[in-house]
């Protein structure tokens, strides 16, 4: 299903574990130091306000002048556990996309301020890339490098898949334990 | 032969392997796609891996974003020395991460700070050797740090598993290594593992027979029963591609072994992502590549 910018509450609380979405709109990148930054206080360059943050580290050249991206999958998620549920509630953020699936306390988080964890496809750095269509603003590259800058991306139909929901679902929960009940069975 | 040759034939080793898997991944990628069910979400990965895998090659541009640790090994003949080698080498690496081949991936532990074309302190990472043979030989892995995060060491015996200092033991810690991982690593996933070693030579040997071919078999046959009952186990385990539930957790597990002191038992894992980036080739003394080890 298609999932358009603005990301509202209303369309976000509708998304429910196992939807397959395709995202249009402005998504901005943070992975590691963004995501400390910020949660040490630091001002946010852009308005975080129903907003999309993508853990991810693009490959990006200047060509022309202009930003071209070169790869862009996503980083796993679960290193930004102790800050992304507070960073949730405190900006607005409402929708993270990411790999691997984060922890308990995120997913209280989503249920509590009206959130969801997108996760895309690890290592498919050309497929994602290429839903990404301009690349109008790169901030804090200067200070954090390249990869853990924040990007500004402009995508279309860019997929995922909803792993975590707002209403307390998770499939990372549901596969952990299934997997554990498979895994006593063989050890 | 030239350094120049060399350093060209260094930087299409790179770009190869950052945006071409090895055909003998590859066929079990596409035996991974076909066994998921229609129209779930282990279906709906595997697509995109497949998809991605095509469109990197097409493109020449990066499988992954993350390229990952630097792996290089390398067997010189009298005719290139070390230096001559590094040298060759750091200079194809800095061309490629200008390219786009390479991402800017090596940053200083203490300041923070990227170094912008991928050279500094273990980076590259070499395992150099002199050869008494003519042609020079190069191997290199891509590592990304996803899959890299989930490596893991036991120390056996091990109280929570149950898994005392033999090959069931060892079994044991490769399930929970595989479970622990979930989608982290980037499933399906390729087990490299080390039985005995130091803490250090154990998690380097673990990597060195990543090189090994998935479809070929353990020349120890108690260690060939090993890797086909761990393969068969992990795939039970319903973990699937990217952790999104599935048949297929696990495409190979390859297991080597050094010997320990008595006081030691560790058991290194090394797990690597789908995007198995490892490619090699041979080098004459007039500066010909006369094989690729990776694309039959």
């Amino acid at each position: 299903m298609l999932l358009e910018a603005p990301f509202t509450e209303k369309k976000i609380r509708a998304l429910k574990v196992g939807d397959k979405v395709e995202i249009t709109g402005l998504i901005y990148t943070g992975r590691d130091a963004v995501h400390k930054y910020l949660h040490d206080g630091g001002k946010p360059p852009v308005d975080l306000k129903d907003s999309i943050i993508y853990h991810c580290g693009p490959v990006v050249v200047k060509e022309k002048g202009k930003w071209v991206v070169k790869a862009a999958g996503p980083t796993t998620s679960i290193r930004e556990e102790p800050y992304q549920g507070p960073l949730m509630e405190k900006y607005g953020i409402r929708a993270v996309i990411g790999k691997g699936g984060m922890g308990p306390k995120t997913l209280q988080y989503c249920q509590k301020v009206g959130a969801v964890y997108l996760h895309a496809i690890g290592g498919a750095a050309q497929v994602l890339a290429e839903r990404v269509i301009a690349v109008p603003n790169v901030h804090m590259a200067e200070e954090f490098g390249s990869p853990e800058a924040i990007w500004e991306f402009q995508v279309e139909r860019f997929p995922a898949v909803v792993t975590m929901d707002s209403h307390g679902k998770s499939l990372h929960e549901d596969v952990l334990a299934a997997s554990q009940e498979a895994l006593d069975r063989v050890l | 032969m030239e350094a120049k040759i060399l350093q060209q034939n260094l930087l299409e080793l790179i770009r190869r392997t950052s945006t071409q898997l090895p055909t003998d991944v590859v066929r079990v990628i596409e035996k991974g796609w076909r066994q998921e069910k229609k129209d779930s979400s282990g279906k709906y990965a595997m697509e995109v891996i497949r998809d991605n895998i095509g469109m990197a090659k097409e493109k020449s541009q990066p499988l992954c974003q993350d390229t990952g640790t630097i792996i290089c090994y390398a067997e010189l003949p009298a005719w290139v020395d070390e230096w001559t080698f590094r040298k060759a080498y750091e200079k194809a690496v800095v061309t490629a991460t200008k390219k786009g081949y390479l991402r800017q991936n090596s940053v200083d532990s203490i300041t923070g700070v990227n170094s912008g074309n991928n050279l500094g302190p273990g980076s590259p990472s070499y395992h150099i050797h002199p050869t008494r043979g003519k042609t020079l030989k190069v191997r290199m892995m891509l590592k990304g740090g996803g899959c890299e995060n989930v490596n893991v060491q036991y120390s056996l015996p091990d109280n929570r598993l149950g898994a005392g200092r033999d090959l069931e033991g060892v079994r044991k810690c490769l399930l929970d290594a595989v479970h622990n991982a979930q989608g982290k690593g980037c499933g399906p996933g390729i087990l490299g593992v080390c039985i005995g070693g130091d803490r250090g030579s154990g998690y380097v040997a673990a990597k060195e027979t990543l090189f090994r071919v998935l479809d070929d078999k353990n020349e120890d046959k108690r260690l060939a029963k090993l890797e086909k009952q761990v393969l068969d186990q992990a795939n039970s385990l319903g973990i699937g591609p990217m952790g999104f539930g599935g048949q297929t957790t696990l495409m190979g597990v390859k297991v080597t072994h050094l010997n320990r002191v008595p006081a030691s038992f560790f058991v290194s894992v090394a797990y690597m992502c789908w995007a198995f980036r490892r490619n090699g080739f041979i080098v004459s003394e007039s500066g010909k590549i006369t094989r690729w080890l990776y694309e039959s």
